[in-house]
């Protein structure tokens, strides 16, 4: 009997929260919408924003209402999870153009010293409010990490001449950075892309050339080089234009700062 | 105007004297886990005020009319944990339903909190602490705002944290229970100042004759 009590007491209590629980359900319940789900089960997960919503969930259930029809908006997922959500909205996949972000600084200022003592808030965002940061160049890679530190893959790594990197290998192309960096000079490429500028300084030839070795001096030489007419000097920087280009490599071998590179921008974790 | 100040000492008590998270080091999961971000702490907190009264307005009566009367008292931790969930469970079913907006913005913090122990330590130290209904529901109200102040109140000095050159071996979570150690030797400050406050606006016999002396 001592033990009976406690333990019918116990198990009537577990009981009326159960039917309470089971019945408020049944009534109470509000349906899901299934398709939502499904969706937000085909999408990566990794919440990066870079469809244009709030995460996967925001994408999986504007999909769901209706308030897209695109279902190729998922950069990191690519063609795979395009062709999935097609399956379950009935509709083309389309082509997911699969990007990566690079950071367009050489960064060869840091032999060179800082313009003055930073010493505030360890962020880009906070350093570039002062005189554009404490670097010579005002259009150079801060180096306090504010890239690495959105970047939901870990694709990101400040190197030991104090510019961020990106690992092409790692990055999703969800392009957290591109909107956090306050200089504005990381872009995403497709990732098909060969050659590359690595330089965002719009100064004139010989500003540039006080601050950093390896910064474009807008000499020209590239766009006489170029054999399909695809690089230009656009306001003091060598620009490609990706339609043209055939990643000759011509323009890599003239430039006289070596600011224009080859690289392999294949990106490698894509979830298929 | 005996209970009004007893109210109102039990209310202010929760808030800054007992509080649960600086003083009494309950519920610091979500203290250190929610913190963040100031929205995500009002949120926190504002749920958590919102459980706590729910729980104190089922627990005590179960209290009362079932396990004391079957002198049942040494269950109370585990009924409590199980109908403290059980009603987490219904009130957010109910509110998805008839309060979608409150449910919304209520959000995940609603089953996050589930059986947090402060939930659980405000049902358990009302029992404790003999009081009765309308004070458990006060002293709930109170904990739960006291609660709700230290989210927000550490949300703020965590933004500032976050952006500080910590040295390497302090930086992310080292830093931040040291920060919050400090703002819980801040509140230590405020055990004995409201219980003068009160005594200096609602005078009892006792301490106006002693204040009367003293000006004499």
């Amino acid at each position: 009997m001592v033990v009976l009590i406690p333990a019918l007491v116990l198990l009537a209590i577990a009981l009326v929260c159960a039917v309470l629980l089971t019945v408020s359900s049944v009534f109470f319940g509000v349906p899901d919408d299934s398709r939502a789900a499904e969706i937000r089960d085909a999408l990566p997960g990794a919440n990066c924003g870079a469809c244009g919503f709030s995460g996967c969930d925001g994408y999986a259930k504007a999909l769901s209402e209706g308030k897209t029809a695109e279902v190729n908006l998922c950069t990191p997922g690519g063609d795979g999870t395009a062709r999935r959500l097609a399956k379950i909205m009935g509709t083309e996949p389309g082509e997911v153009i699969e990007r990566v972000a690079y950071v367009a600084c050489g960064g060869d200022c840091s032999p060179n010293g800082r313009k003055f003592n930073y010493d505030g808030p360890h962020t880009c965002k906070a350093a570039n409010v002062y005189f554009s940061g404490d670097r010579f160049c005002n259009f150079a890679c801060l180096g306090y990490g504010d890239c690495m530190n959105v970047c939901p893959r870990d694709a990101i790594s400040i190197s030991e001449r104090g510019t961020a990197e990106i690992n092409p290998k790692k990055c999703i192309g969800c392009g957290l950075c591109v909107k956090t960096c306050p200089n504005g000079i990381i872009s995403l490429i497709e990732d098909t892309e060969r050659i590359v500028v690595k330089c965002s300084n719009h100064d004139k030839g010989a500003k540039v050339r006080r601050a950093c070795d390896v910064g474009c001096i807008a000499c020209g030489k590239c766009e006489k080089t170029c054999p399909n007419d695809a690089i230009h000097v656009v306001n003091n920087l060598a620009t490609i234009d990706y339609e043209k280009c055939t990643a000759c490599g011509a323009c890599v071998e003239v430039c006289p700062v070596k600011c224009i590179h080859t690289e392999n921008l294949i990106c490698g974790s894509h979830f298929e | 105007m005996e209970t009004v100040k007893s109210l109102i000492l039990i209310l202010m008590g929760g808030v800054l004297i007992n509080n649960y998270v600086l003083q009494r080091f309950l519920g610091i999961c979500p203290f250190l886990g929610v913190s963040k971000k100031f929205s995500q702490a009002n949120g926190m907190g504002i749920a958590v005020i919102f459980v706590m009264l729910c729980a104190t307005a089922v627990t005590w009566p179960i209290q009362t009319y079932i396990l004391n009367a079957f002198g049942l008292g040494y269950l109370q931790t585990i009924v409590f944990i199980l109908v403290i969930a059980a009603l987490v469970q219904f009130v957010e079913i109910v509110l998805k339903k008839f309060i979608p907006a409150l449910y919304n913005s209520l959000g995940v913090y609603l089953p996050l909190i589930t059986t947090n122990c402060a939930v659980l330590g405000v049902a358990i130290n009302n029992i404790t602490d003999g009081y009765n209904f309308i004070e458990s529901m006060v002293s709930s109200l109170g904990v739960g705002l006291g609660f709700w102040l230290a989210m927000v109140l550490f949300a703020g000095v965590r933004s500032r944290i976050e952006n500080s050159p910590a040295p390497r071996a302090f930086k992310g979570l080292p830093v931040t229970l040291i920060a919050a150690s400090i703002v819980s030797l801040a509140f230590f400050g405020f055990s004995g100042v409201v219980e003068g406050l009160l005594d200096s606006i609602f005078p009892t016999a006792e301490t106006a004759a002693a204040a009367l002396t003293a000006v004499l």
